[in-house]
């Protein structure tokens, strides 16, 4: 089938999502939408899988203009969607998941649980995907679950084929299984929209490209394009990923972690037997895909999960039983992976949110009532020198833009007396502005003789910042290498295989 | 390069002791029985009277000892607590079948210990069949409950229907002179209150619990002021509809024990032995259950198959509201028979609670239900053949069951996900 | 780098400060006291039998039935006016000004609980068990205004001190349910409530506890020694109490508490945001028991000031529903100290009105309706919003922002 996108216009208030965006996806053809994070790719799919009403343009199916008023609309015309976070209900089974919304029933409008199961296993083995159709969802890996949301999507006869930011959860192995998957599928006469911002991906399956940037489409380059021709569409001018910086000056090893083993929230074993240490004056970067355990260990680093054996050293004090209070006063700073939830309270103002963990002592503090004058002063002092774009100290948090909000983070953290930094993800969701005070920060930490952990999912990231690279695998360190390993060999550590 | 080594049970479930508060509790209770009713018991006689002397077919009365009998019950239940405490231990869920076995056996003794040595006895048919009509409403609230959590919207204005379905079908009872339209009448103006829950929490987005209990306050002021300003003044024409007739169902009721507890009764009971399985089956069997149960697990998962959440939404809290004034019409025109003033008395929040203890699951809750209304009739009743029981307690019992169930089964048995979530789209 | 502070936020046009205002606080919370007074006319007006008669001789006398609708509202609110602020129909300024010192004696346990009820809505968590700690709390007070011989006013005050603590139980009963069981609050608090009402009823009944000394069948105690009554603040003329004293203290406590001490900044941090606070430090889980408990002291000064102020025996009536309004009156406080002044004062004069409204022919339980309506138009902005016809807040800051950062850039 044929689809064709026309001139679409999305405004959120006075954010334009997407701008006079048009594209044309011919039949059994893998077309990627190249963009970064916020550029408007999921808000166009949005538009086209029937959640979201563009305010301007059309929609064509082979020619013919269609009008999607909800996602039903769009799946009865013949277009499926795989979700970046997946649209699958944990306590249902396969089989419900994928009859959901379109149930095969017996009489008395009972549910046809054999016929739903017939169709899983049907498809299943069309594309040898092996999944069995009674399994719960919350106790499947998220390749498999992944293998679900598109047999969902086959199911109900899609031509056409949305992958979200399918790669975010895989691992290498799990996404080359996807890229034959996909293949497969257009070989079969499917049309594929693969959104991604992951350019070796690109290279790889994609019949055309669409560069999308700040709600625009920018360019529509050849599949042969190089990586660094596609990454500057993308991103629209020559990023320095390398922040300049003096050789390392190592001094004693702030943060020691031996042996640790944690849990997570359904006593899954995350994080295995992990050891590293981190020296004064360098940066370690954790690498690996997302979900194999980094959560988890950042979390008990600073003690708010709990350590199922091992022990975690912080400035030479033992702190694996520790409150997170206690590792705080140890000198540890965090910057959490989800500011949005761990880092910030977007109610409080940001003279608040720049004194939240820090109500128990001075200078915030002045016995048991806040020092209110003190905090005004540290505020403004730390708006100035982390160049936190707000009218006012008192603006609340979730006023600010993502950049901003995240600079508040690590103005908190780094304003401090620090020993040990540990960053999740410091710029996750930030603009490329940000993200480049953001890693300058890092590295005056690094170079004040700070010892710091960086984890990230993002390679460009770990390679532009670490000294030293341990790549994370299933709940283990796969290996500590040196930062100027190259990107093919990170690759396949990630995949977990040892050097 | 070699592929790293995957030790089984690496980044898999570690085996953690689970929770044994279930069979802690048990055990305690096993204990109380055992000690308290058997051994340091009363001495004296239990008769178990099993048949009302109207009955056709007459049951031999059942005479034992107490301190033997409690003595035996308390051994069993310890039995059953051990039984628990296994399972446990091999980190299953204490099973649904051994709580009711063992519910029923503890209430025996209980029962027994407190009519020992009494000249009437443990009157069965009279116990169960009141506890059977006094848990209607709280039944009835619960599928409520049920039907508004499963689809994701915490209800806690089940007060506030039930005393509106009170209210309504006693005043259209009375004027209209048929009980029929005022039991109807009773569930549209239930329907109405809920649709106004629906609409705030689903469209408005107001925080769910606090619309809830304001509702419940609304219903309290109004019913109190109709009730003093206008249907108290002349209670004859407004507020004196009576009861339904009992309705003695052929052959079924001439059973022993069973048919006079279940067989001869109001149509609202009736009614109720409906909706149950129905509602059970609807939810667990049908595709409009399943789609129901989406929308209260992951409404945008929903959304995206085409489903349409807040109209499924809207019209599960509906009918559960519609069926809640059903339960409030059980109060008067199913039981006492006129409207009193806050007549409910926290029959609604007791719901809530039921839901909770029956694990969102229409069969149990209606079991839980049963258990409260037991204890309803258990202050009358104790009052009369063991005065000087400081039965305050034993009313107190149903409320600390809950809250060792919502204490002691939390992380085993959840609610729906996004019970209590607005769904915003986009 | 250069400090931005040119990006702040102007849109300062007129149109919009007007939805600013138009979409504010005191305008809606006016016009919601101001609607809710309406419809508790229109129901009294509907439910009075003289209104209905004069309106079925409509044709005949349409004057008289205009009339006997104002007539109505009329004898009803002024009523309510006189009995709860001045009473305009006394001979002196010491009866006239009566009225208003009952307001301020029904509204102090309302604000104390109300107080109580609000800490615990910024702290997240949905507390409705005000009525057994107050039943907890009124127990524990009359057990030592009782059963115990101690000079005046420290009697007084270690009645006050027990009523307190033994409230505070009852609220870390639910904290650690809540903290280390997981078990959700609003069960809780429920049932709890209801095993407070039966523990309480048989502390009556029990001889050696609280009943009184020539006890009947009734559960009832003996009035509280005159060493523990709450003294007289005006003089006899008046029945206002020393019990309005600690109204405002603690109405100054909690707003020192929530807004100046770092506990409140630790209170309401984890009410706006539990894991960041748990990522900063804070115990959670304690937080929740600690503003359970002090939640619960609150309640506890209610239960103190009826235990200590009532003239005969404590009954099981005595609690009054106080624990349920305060729920009430913390929503339409906006859970701030001023707010549940305010709301207090309301609710109090609602009280204080209501026997005047009897008298003059008034069913008073039209206040149950206004009170209700109100909160619930306060909780629920669209409703106001539809019937007066607002219009919706302005565009959101996030967009103002984005838009002047990408400018910035």
């Amino acid at each position: 089938m044929k689809l064709e996108l026309r001139n679409i216009t999305k405004k959120f208030g006075t954010l334009v999502a997407n701008d006079n965006i048009s594209l044309v996806l011919k039949p059994g053809e893998i077309h990627s939408l190249l963009g970064e994070n916020g550029a408007g790719k999921s808000t166009l799919m949005n538009v086209l899988y029937g959640l979201l009403q563009p305010d301007s343009g059309e929609i064509l199916l082979d020619d013919k203009a269609v009008k999607f008023n909800g996602p039903g609309d769009a799946m009865a015309a013949g277009i499926g969607m795989v979700h970046q976070h997946f649209m699958l209900i944990p306590v249902f089974t396969v089989a419900e998941n994928v009859v959901l919304g379109h149930e095969p029933t017996s009489k008395l409008g009972a549910l046809d649980v054999g016929a739903a199961r017939k169709l899983v296993l049907e498809i299943s083995d069309r594309f040898g995907f092996q999944i069995d159709p009674d399994a719960k969802i919350q106790d499947l890996p998220v390749g498999a679950q992944q293998r679900v949301e598109i047999i969902k999507a086959l199911a109900r006869n899609a031509k056409i084929l949305v992958l979200d930011e399918p790669t975010a959860v895989l691992t290498p192995q799990e996404t080359d299984e996807l890229m034959e998957i996909m293949r497969g599928l257009a070989k079969s006469g499917t049309s594929i929209i693969f959104i991604t911002h992951k350019l070796r991906e690109v290279q790889q399956v994609a019949d055309s490209i669409t560069v999308i940037r700040q709600g625009k489409v920018v360019a529509s380059p050849s599949p042969k394009a190089s990586a660094s021709e596609l990454a500057s569409l993308m991103v629209g001018r020559e990023v320095d990923l390398d922040v300049k910086r003096k050789p390392a000056k190592l001094g004693g090893e702030s943060l020691v972690i031996q042996d640790l083993t944690v849990l997570d929230d359904r006593n899954h074993q995350m994080v295995d037997g992990v050891s590293f240490k981190v020296q004064d004056g360098e940066v370690l970067a954790i690498a690996g895909v997302q979900g194999n355990g980094q959560t988890e260990l950042a979390e008990a680093i600073l003690g708010i999960r709990k350590v199922h054996s091992g022990s975690i050293v912080v400035s030479n004090k033992d702190v694996t039983k520790s409150t997170v209070r206690e590792v705080l006063e140890a000198g540890l700073g965090y910057i959490p992976e989800d500011r949005k939830k761990d880092g910030l309270v977007g109610d409080f103002s940001i003279a608040e949110n720049l004194m939240l963990d820090g109500s128990f002592t001075k200078p915030f503090a002045k016995g048991i009532q806040i020092d209110f004058p003190k905090r005004d002063e540290i505020a403004e002092d730390l708006i100035e020198r982390f160049d936190i774009r707000t009218p006012s100290a008192e603006t609340l948090a979730k006023q600010l833009s993502g950049g901003n909000q995240q600079k508040v983070v690590v103005a908190r953290e780094l304003g401090r007396d620090l020993k040990v930094l540990v960053a999740s993800q410091p710029t996750r969701g930030v603009d490329v502005g940000s993200i480049e005070f953001i890693h300058e920060q890092i590295i005056a930490a690094r170079d004040a003789g700070k010892a710091v952990l960086i984890i990230s999912t993002e390679l460009d990231e770990v390679l532009a910042l670490a000294d030293r690279i341990a790549v994370m695998y299933r709940g283990k360190i796969v290996g500590i290498v040196d930062a100027k390993t190259s990107r093919e060999k990170l690759g396949k550590m990630m995949a977990g295989i040892a050097a | 390069m070699s592929k790293i080594e995957v030790t089984p049970g690496m980044f898999s479930q570690v085996e953690l002791k689970p929770s044994l508060k279930a069979s802690i509790v048990m055990a305690v209770a096993g204990l109380i029985v055992l000690l308290g009713f058997g051994v340091f018991g009363k001495p004296g006689d239990i008769t178990y009277v099993w048949s009302d002397k109207r009955e056709f077919v007459q049951l031999p009365s059942y005479v034992v000892n107490s301190m033997l009998f409690c003595t035996i019950i308390g051994v069993i239940l310890l039995a059953l607590a051990g039984l628990a405490f296994m399972l446990n231990r091999r980190s299953k869920v204490t099973p649904m079948w051994l709580i009711i076995i063992f519910g029923f056996l503890a209430i025996m003794a209980l029962l027994g210990w407190l009519a020992t040595g009494a000249s009437q006895g443990v009157q069965m048919v009279f116990i169960l069949s009141n506890t059977l009509v006094l848990a209607i409403p709280l039944i009835l609230g619960g599928m409520a409950g049920i039907m508004s959590e499963r689809v994701g919207v915490v209800n806690i204005a089940i007060e506030g229907q039930l005393l509106t379905g009170a209210f309504v079908s006693s005043v259209v009872g009375t004027t209209t002179g048929n009980l029929y339209i005022g039991m109807i009448a009773a569930m549209i103006a239930a329907g109405l209150l809920s649709m106004i829950l629906a609409s705030l929490a689903i469209k408005y987005l107001v925080d769910q619990v606090i619309i809830g209990v304001l509702l419940n306050v609304l219903v309290i002021g109004v019913t109190n002021f109709l009730h003093s300003a206008w249907v108290d003044k002349d209670r004859q024409h407004l507020n004196f509809p009576g009861t339904f007739d009992k309705i003695a169902i052929p052959f079924l009721s001439d059973i022993p024990v069973v048919g006079q507890v279940l067989f001869n009764n109001r149509i609202t009971v009736y009614l109720m032995f409906i909706i149950v399985p129905v509602l059970w089956y609807v939810l667990f069997k049908t595709k409009l259950g399943l789609r129901a149960r989406s929308v209260g697990e992951h409404p945008l998962a929903a959304d995206t198959v085409g489903i349409n959440v807040a109209k499924t939404r809207f019209w599960w809290v509906t009918i559960g509201g519609m069926i809640a004034g059903l339960g409030g019409a059980a109060l008067t025109i199913g039981n006492v028979g006129s409207f009193g003033r806050e007549m409910s008395g926290g029959q609604g929040f007791i719901a809530l609670a039921v839901v909770i203890l029956g694990r969102w699951q229409p069969i149990y809750v209606m079991l839980s239900a049963l258990l409260f209304g037991f204890t309803i009739i258990l202050r009358v009743w104790a009052n009369q053949v063991s005065p000087g029981v400081p039965f305050d307690f034993i009313v107190m019992v149903p409320y600390l069951v809950t809250l060792v169930a919502v204490a002691g089964f939390a992380g085993k048995v959840r609610a729906p996900a996004a019970s209590g979530q607005p769904y915003v789209k986009g | 780098m250069k400090k931005n502070k040119d990006v702040a936020v102007k849109e300062s046009s007129s149109e919009s400060v007007l939805k600013e205002i138009m979409s504010g606080d005191p305008v809606r919370i006016s016009l919601s006291i101001l609607l809710g007074f309406i419809i508790g006319a229109i129901f009294m007006v509907v439910f009075d039998s003289g209104v209905v008669k004069s309106w079925s001789n409509f044709g005949a006398d349409p004057n008289y039935a205009l009339s006997s609708v104002w007539w109505t509202i009329q004898d009803g609110y002024g009523a309510l006016f006189s009995g709860s602020i001045y009473n305009l129909n006394a001979d002196n300024f010491i009866d006239g000004i009566r009225p208003l010192t009952e307001t301020l004696r029904f509204a102090a346990p309302l604000v104390m609980a109300g107080l109580g009820v609000a800490l615990t809505f910024r702290v997240g968590l949905f507390n409705i068990g005000a009525t057994g700690q107050i039943m907890v709390g009124l127990a524990g007070a009359t057990f030592v205004s009782t059963r115990m011989e101690l000079p005046p006013v420290i009697h007084m005050l270690l009645a006050t001190v027990v009523a307190v603590l033994c409230a505070s139980v009852w609220g870390i009963i639910v904290g650690i349910l809540k903290a280390r069981f997981g078990a959700h609050e609003v069960i809780v608090t429920i049932m709890l409530n209801y095993v407070a009402a039966s523990l309480f009823t048989y502390f009556l009944r029990e001889p050696s506890l609280l009943l009184e000394a020539n006890g009947g069948g009734t559960p009832k105690s003996d009035r509280p020694a005159d060493t523990a009554m709450l003294g007289s603040l005006l003089g006899p003329e008046f029945k206002l109490h020393y019990g309005l004293i600690f109204a405002v203290l603690a109405v100054v406590g909690y707003w020192w508490l929530m807004e100046r001490s770092t506990f409140g900044f630790r209170f309401r941090m984890v009410g706006h945001n539990a894991s960041a606070a748990r990522a900063a430090g804070i115990k959670v889980e304690n937080t929740f028991i600690w503003a359970l408990a002090i939640s619960a002291g609150f309640a506890g000064l209610a239960a103190a000031n009826q235990a200590l102020s009532i003239q005969g025996g404590l009954t099981t009536s005595i609690e009054a529903g106080i624990g349920f309004d305060a729920i009430t009156v913390a929503l339409l406080g906006g859970s701030r100290a001023g707010g549940v002044a305010m709301a207090g004062l309301l609710f109090g004069a609602f009280k204080a009105g209501a026997s005047s409204m009897q008298v003059a022919g008034v069913s008073p339980e039209v206040l149950g309706v206004v009170k209700a309506l109100i909160v619930l138009f306060i909780a629920a902005p669209p409703i106001i919003r539809a019937i007066y016809r607002l219009p919706k807040p302005g565009p959101k800051m996030i967009d103002v922002m984005k838009k002047t950062a990408k400018v910035a850039k």
